[in-house]
């Protein structure tokens, strides 16, 4: 049956995005995108489409970064892709920062901007900006429709190619006279691309191997990274680590991949993990590498990161392998998840009890070893221990964003995620002001779940106008701020590697948090004991609206333990 | 630069579209490579083109790249070449103008001894084809810098494998 339908390029990439069962779209209008937003008005008043289904929701970002980081905290609290829109030129090049984040992290997001008409391309025209070449090196692809049969093949081939293999962000730009212009459109039911293939099952020979390898280790690790929470594989590494008794640890990205309430959880390893997990590493006969790039702040100095431990690399990009760690023993590409399955299929027929009891309670007395003592700082709170009380407050099934700094290491240290998909934070590129609009995005994905944004006062401020989205668009957070008005995480690395010189870090008293929010119409509150902490985060969690929770915080308080940069893992800071 | 350092070649064959080269060339880039040379024409299937990539580069850091360019949704299929392993050419077009008539014999013997072809002569010119691989190229160019040199257009390598590499033949 030919499924041909006459219809504007704009009603086309609104209809595709129903086809993908879309539900929201974070974006920001203008010029080169307005027959799209258009066609969205029209889409909210009647069903052009025979499917009938439910009408999708835009939610008007403040700044094209934010649509885009909402974009992704969507999908990374969903596991659905995240779709943004933006104008041609600066509106695109806003995006940039977002799609940059979701590309080191992971993410699947789509973009579309809008363009100069076709014929206008290359005359540097009102808001023309090739960002088709921009976005290129932080995209999985790139997509320029320019006849408006091509609109609804881009959008599909872009879900596609997002979530395929190794999920990653997708750019459609699309012309306005191709948005503009009317033609039979035929919407495909499938596309094919016949060098970027799904993912074969994982070799039976190489699981095998790996199994082998594992059963001959006396003292195994299992290092998990942001690749299992993007397979969905939690359940798949719970059943593995627990046949295996072996320790998880996590790198940064892989936070709450495994429940870190669990027994076997060591928490994070790396530049701010726990300083007994580090020194575990080197000391592991093998190491099981699952979804995870290995990357310099996971590893430390990659040459002293596990030297005679024999390393087993396993991840969904083959590019990955042998990229960080030069020499892994045995390779194995393939999704998480069946890698997970196969491996605990294979070693279930081998397991027998094992002499691995020493190693379980070696492992055991670094994690009680590892619980360091909280410690008040003055007369402030302690980051640390506002981190560690938040998780009390906090339901477990409560998703967290953070923003990039000192907050975001405390988070890595001293709140435990347990629930799949709680955990939102930009871990690759390290983005200041991702957090809020994550939370916002991933609040839409899962309006029936807390959501909060643990900010520092320097990361909220980037991203702080989405204060208006939260309360126009009714999508009700709650933020935290651990403000010690200054830029923390760069103030101490002036004062451990730059001899206390500070430049440019301290950010005075202003804004007053409070008000701030106050004036967006979202509650404000300023809290300076644990007590009237929980009071407040039970308040936020029942408010219609966004509250913004201001915490003053020591400018003084370090995030230790600390992994130098170049250090190896033996070798961290402590105090 | 490491022990491994040679010159390494990349034979990789892709949609014919626009965007492709940008999107390898600019990969290469980010790794931080040079490239060396690149020659790119439409392969013997139509819709695909063959692209071949030179670069000084470890196996290690090459390796990687490989995968990373493998893993493009346009490249179809990428193979590594090596000198030793593949037929590697490389054609050369070279201007003269040789003022002084007593030079041109010297000339005609370097174009006879490389095995080069006239195509192009006028009272005070002459452009040469020359084709062979890089050391050749690099060769006839050196030598006949004395006789006038005026310009070099060089198509960089294009490579095929082998099919039996222990009966090497050129």
């Amino acid at each position: 049956m030919l499924n041909l339908t006459k219809m504007s390029g704009a009603q086309a990439v609104v209809e595709a995005l129903q086809r993908e069962g879309v539900q929201a779209v974070f974006g920001y209008p203008g010029g080169a995108n307005m027959p799209i937003y258009d066609a969205l008005y029209d889409f909210q008043s009647f069903q052009f489409t025979p499917l009938n289904e439910k009408s999708f929701r835009h939610v008007l970002a403040r700044h094209e970064q934010s649509a885009a980081h909402m974009a992704d905290g969507y999908a990374r609290a969903s596991g659905r892709t995240g779709v943004c829109m933006a104008t041609s030129g600066p509106g695109a090049t806003n995006l940039l920062t977002g799609l940059a984040t979701a590309y080191m992290d992971s993410s699947p997001v789509v973009a579309i901007t809008g363009q100069v008409p076709s014929f206008m391309i290359g005359s540097d025209a009102f808001q023309e900006t090739d960002i088709v070449g921009m976005a290129t090196s932080v995209t999985k692809y790139t997509f320029q429709p320019l006849r408006v049969k091509d609109v609804p093949y881009s959008i599909k081939a872009a879900f596609y190619l997002a979530t395929n293999r190794r999920p990653q962000p997708v750019l459609v730009d699309i012309p306005k006279d191709v948005q503009q212009g009317e033609d039979e459109v035929e919407f495909p039911e499938h596309v094919d691309f016949p060098n970027y293939q799904p993912l074969p099952d994982p070799d039976p020979m190489i699981v095998k191997t790996i199994a082998r390898s594992i059963m001959d280790a006396k003292r195994p690790v299992i290092l998990a990274g942001g690749g299992v929470k993007m397979a969905n594989a939690y359940h798949e590494l719970q059943a593995f680590a627990e046949l295996l008794i072996a320790p998880v640890v996590t790198s940064f990205m892989g936070k709450g991949a495994f429940p870190e309430n669990h027994p076997l959880s060591l928490g994070c390893m790396g530049m701010h993990g726990s300083e007994r997990t580090n020194k575990l590493i080197p000391e592991c006969d093998i190491l099981v590498v699952i979804g995870s790039r290995l990357s310099d702040r996971t590893t430390g100095k990659i040459e002293k990161f596990a030297p005679n431990t024999k390393v087993i690399h396993i991840d969904a990009d083959k590019a990955e392998i042998g990229k960080n760690h030069k020499l892994p023993v045995v390779s194995l590409v393939a999704d998480a998840k069946k890698a997970l399955q196969a491996l605990t299929r294979e070693l279930e027929a081998s397991m027998v009890g094992s002499e691995r009891d020493t190693w379980v309670k070696r492992t055991q007395e670094v994690m009680v070893m590892a619980k360091t003592e909280l410690d008040g700082n003055g007369s402030y709170l302690s980051g640390t221990e506002t981190i560690r009380m938040l998780r009390r407050f906090l339901p477990p099934k409560a998703i967290v964003a953070t923003e990039v700094g000192q907050h975001q290491m405390w988070c890595e240290q001293h709140f435990q995620v347990i629930e799949p998909r709680t955990f939102l934070s930009s871990g690759g590129l390290g983005t200041m002001g991702f957090g809020f609009p994550a939370a916002l995005g991933a609040k839409v994905a899962c309006p029936d779940v807390p959501v909060f944004d643990i900010a520092g006062d320097g990361s909220f401020q980037m991203t702080e106008n989405s204060l208006a989205t939260s309360i126009e668009e009714d999508i009700p957070v709650t933020v935290v701020i651990l403000n010690n008005r200054m830029l923390g995480m760069v103030a101490q690395w002036q004062r451990f590697f730059y001899n206390r010189r500070y430049s440019a870090v301290k950010l005075g008293r202003s804004p007053d948090f409070v008000k701030l929010a106050q004036s967006y119409g979202a509650e404000g509150v300023r809290v300076e004991t644990l007590m009237d902490l929980e009071t407040a985060v039970n308040r936020a969690m029942r408010s219609p609206v966004t509250t913004v929770i201001d915490v003053p915080i020591s400018p003084e308080e370090d995030v230790l333990p600390m992994l130098p940069p170049g250090a190896g893992l033996k070798e961290m800071v402590v105090g | 630069m490491n022990h491994d350092d040679q010159l390494r070649i990349i034979s990789a064959l892709v949609e014919n579209k626009p965007g492709v080269l940008y999107r390898i060339s600019n990969l290469i880039r980010r790794k931080s490579f040079n490239i060396e040379s690149i020659a790119v024409g439409p392969a013997e299937i139509p819709g695909l083109a063959r692209m071949t990539f030179t670069m000084f580069s470890d196996h290690a850091r090459f390796d990687q790249v490989m995968r990373n360019i493998d893993n493009l949704i346009d490249v179809q299929n990428i193979e590594p070449l090596e000198e030793r392993n593949a037929t590697v050419r490389e054609l050369a077009l070279v201007k003269f103008s040789p003022g002084a008539p007593a030079t041109r014999p010297e000339i005609m013997n370097l174009i006879e001894t490389f095995r080069a072809n006239i195509v192009d002569i006028s009272p005070d010119t002459l452009t040469v084809e020359v084709s062979g691989d890089s050391d050749k190229i690099n060769a006839f160019v050196n030598l006949t810098r004395n006789f006038g040199l005026k310009k070099v257009a060089r198509t960089g390598t294009v490579a095929l494998a082998r099919e039996m590499i222990t009966q090497k033949v050129t």
